[in-house]
């Protein structure tokens, strides 16, 4: 690993490289049970288009390794946005590549800039798609995540520790979504019907967020 | 549940190769999943690209034609095209005059179409955009994403598709487009659940002797269900719920659409019905289409949407229209 920062583990382009692989290793596992979650409130594709995206994306990173963190996700929102479709393509490719491009062209960053990184991606979606907290989205996995990250780093927790809390963070975020009426995407159209349903944007932000927090138990000192 | 298709990965693909074998008319790159029209850019004239997710056919490559689209780029299945496909036919029918995109109202087309303006734009290519929302259904308001785009589509491809053959400019056939939008309104009823290639089956639980009222064209459930109605009384729902939209005061254009599963003699039937009750409410009709064109994979169903029109609009629907799924007047 390259020089260490003073707040611990060093997150370069093969951290995020194999955080990538773990993400579509993941998201290829899980595509089935996305689509099926989109079956009730959407219209069954969420899983199908995740997976052409990352899979698309993987190959891309893989043939040309980009040599920083913020490039390798900058490359993977680029491939995201065009293969993916649907409004996943959009909103995941602007999430990976507004936190990649926050995070310049640093070889090596340390796990609170790719917190801020993170939340200036995150808040990049939200504008995009005019959604908040609530309305039963990928934010509403998002938000909580990237406020446990935040805590546990404040409260001298190590890398693996804080993407740990942020991963649980998501998850809790997830299950928070079966009770909402949804107000933004497909699902709005369903008003009441919606609720009861578990969102499936939300839960592949979870899978994304738990492949980090693995990767970094990896990595991790 | 069986399909005729090879395996769920390739099927707009295969679909792709099948309308340049059927249609050498058209141009269509399989690769970049664009259909365009043979000959485009045509001089002087605007291009009119519209796009959305593949499974609601003909909807849109077969209205690809003179006096229609000028290119159309389909999405996989229920999604919608990525930047990429819009782009390049936006540079593919643009002569210098500028290129109309057609967008129906959904999150990702919505998202996808406004990346790829603001790419053509970088490329030099002038790009108006019209918003389909034409579906009483779902109720417009700060907590929805608004009302989603159906059947009107197919009213504001044609008109101002009549309007860009005529050589009107950019910002005259952009409003001919909004001007249909805003006096078109549908209403949509499922019969059965639609399948995808991708699930392998019903994407949601419509029993036996149960109807969804107010349905979308991706598979996604309606707001309301009901013991199973006749057509007769599916009728009086559906344009009670139009016509109290739009309220009317003038002619009306009718299309009658199929979801994809339901035979013409059914929508034949249905369409009388329709008729029935617009002459009670003494709203004069003065055309009709009858058929599956805003489909919905094999979706059992119906839609209804009218357009009220002045001279103008009439004039423009009647001109003539050469696309595989559209054809008058050549």
């Amino acid at each position: 690993m390259n020089a260490l920062p003073a707040d611990g583990t060093a997150i370069d382009a093969a951290f995020l490289r194999r955080w990538l692989d773990t993400a579509a290793t993941v998201i290829d596992r899980e595509s089935k049970r996305l689509t099926d979650l989109d079956s009730p409130i959407g219209d069954a594709d969420h899983g199908a288009n995740m997976r052409r995206g990352f899979l698309a994306a993987r190959t891309a990173v893989e043939q040309e390794p980009p040599d920083t963190p913020g490039g390798v996700l900058v490359a993977l929102g680029r491939q995201l946005i065009s293969t993916v479709g649907g409004a996943s393509g959009p909103l995941y490719g602007t999430l990976l590549r507004r936190t990649g491009k926050a995070l310049g062209d640093e070889p090596a960053v340390s796990a609170a800039q790719l917190r801020d990184a993170l939340r200036a991606g995150v808040e990049a979606v939200a504008q995009l798609g005019g959604g908040a907290v609530g309305d039963k989205t990928m934010l509403d996995a998002l938000y909580p995540a990237v406020d446990a990250l935040t805590a546990a780093l404040d409260g001298g927790g190590s890398t693996a520790e804080a993407f740990g809390a942020a991963a649980a963070a998501a998850d809790e975020g997830v299950r928070a979504t079966v009770p909402l009426r949804a107000r933004k995407g497909r699902a709005s159209y369903l008003g009441e019907r919606s609720v009861g349903h578990q969102d499936p944007g939300a839960t592949s932000a979870a899978l994304l967020i738990t492949a980090l927090a693995d990767t970094a138990k990896g990595a991790a000192v | 549940m069986k399909m005729l298709i090879n395996v769920p990965e390739t099927v707009v693909a295969d679909a792709l190769r099948g309308i340049a074998a059927a249609h050498p008319e058209l141009t269509v790159d399989v690769q970049q999943r664009v259909i365009i029209r043979r000959g485009a850019p045509y001089e002087g004239k605007v291009g009119l690209v519209s796009g959305g997710g593949s499974g609601h056919e003909p909807l849109h490559g077969g209205f690809v034609g003179r006096g229609m689209l000028d290119a159309a780029c389909p999405g996989e299945v229920f999604t919608s095209p990525v930047p990429d496909q819009m782009v390049r036919a936006a540079a593919a029918v643009d002569s210098g005059a500028g290129v109309l995109f057609i967008v129906k109202n959904y999150t990702g087309d919505v998202l996808n179409f406004d990346m790829a303006a603001e790419l053509a734009e970088d490329e030099g290519v002038q790009i108006a955009t019209v918003l389909v929302d034409d579906d009483v259904a779902v109720t417009d308001s700060t907590y929805t994403a608004g009302r989603r785009g159906t059947g009107a589509t197919l009213f504001v491809e044609k008109i101002a598709g009549a309007a860009a053959e005529e050589g009107a400019a950019l910002d005259r056939v952009a409003g001919i487009a909004r001007r249909v939008n805003e006096v078109s309104r549908s209403f949509g009823v499922a019969l059965t659940a639609v399948s995808t290639p991708e699930k392998g089956g019903p994407t949601f639980d419509l029993p036996e002797g149960e109807l969804e009222l107010g349905v979308g064209i991706h598979g996604e459930p309606g707001r309301e269900r009901r013991a199973m109605m006749t057509s007769g009384e599916i009728a009086d729902v559906a344009v009670e719920a139009v016509v109290d939209d739009l309220r009317p005061d003038a002619p009306l254009l009718l299309l009658v659409n199929g979801m994809g599963g339901t035979p013409l003699l059914e929508l034949y039937g249905f369409t009388a019905e329709v008729h029935r009750v617009l002459a009670e409410r003494r709203l004069p009709v003065a055309r009709t289409l009858v058929g599956n064109y805003v489909t919905s994979l094999d979706m059992a169903g119906a839609s209804v949407t009218i357009c009220q029109v002045d001279e103008e609009l009439l004039r423009l629907w009647d001109a003539p229209v050469s696309t595989p799924a559209l054809r008058w007047g050549c």
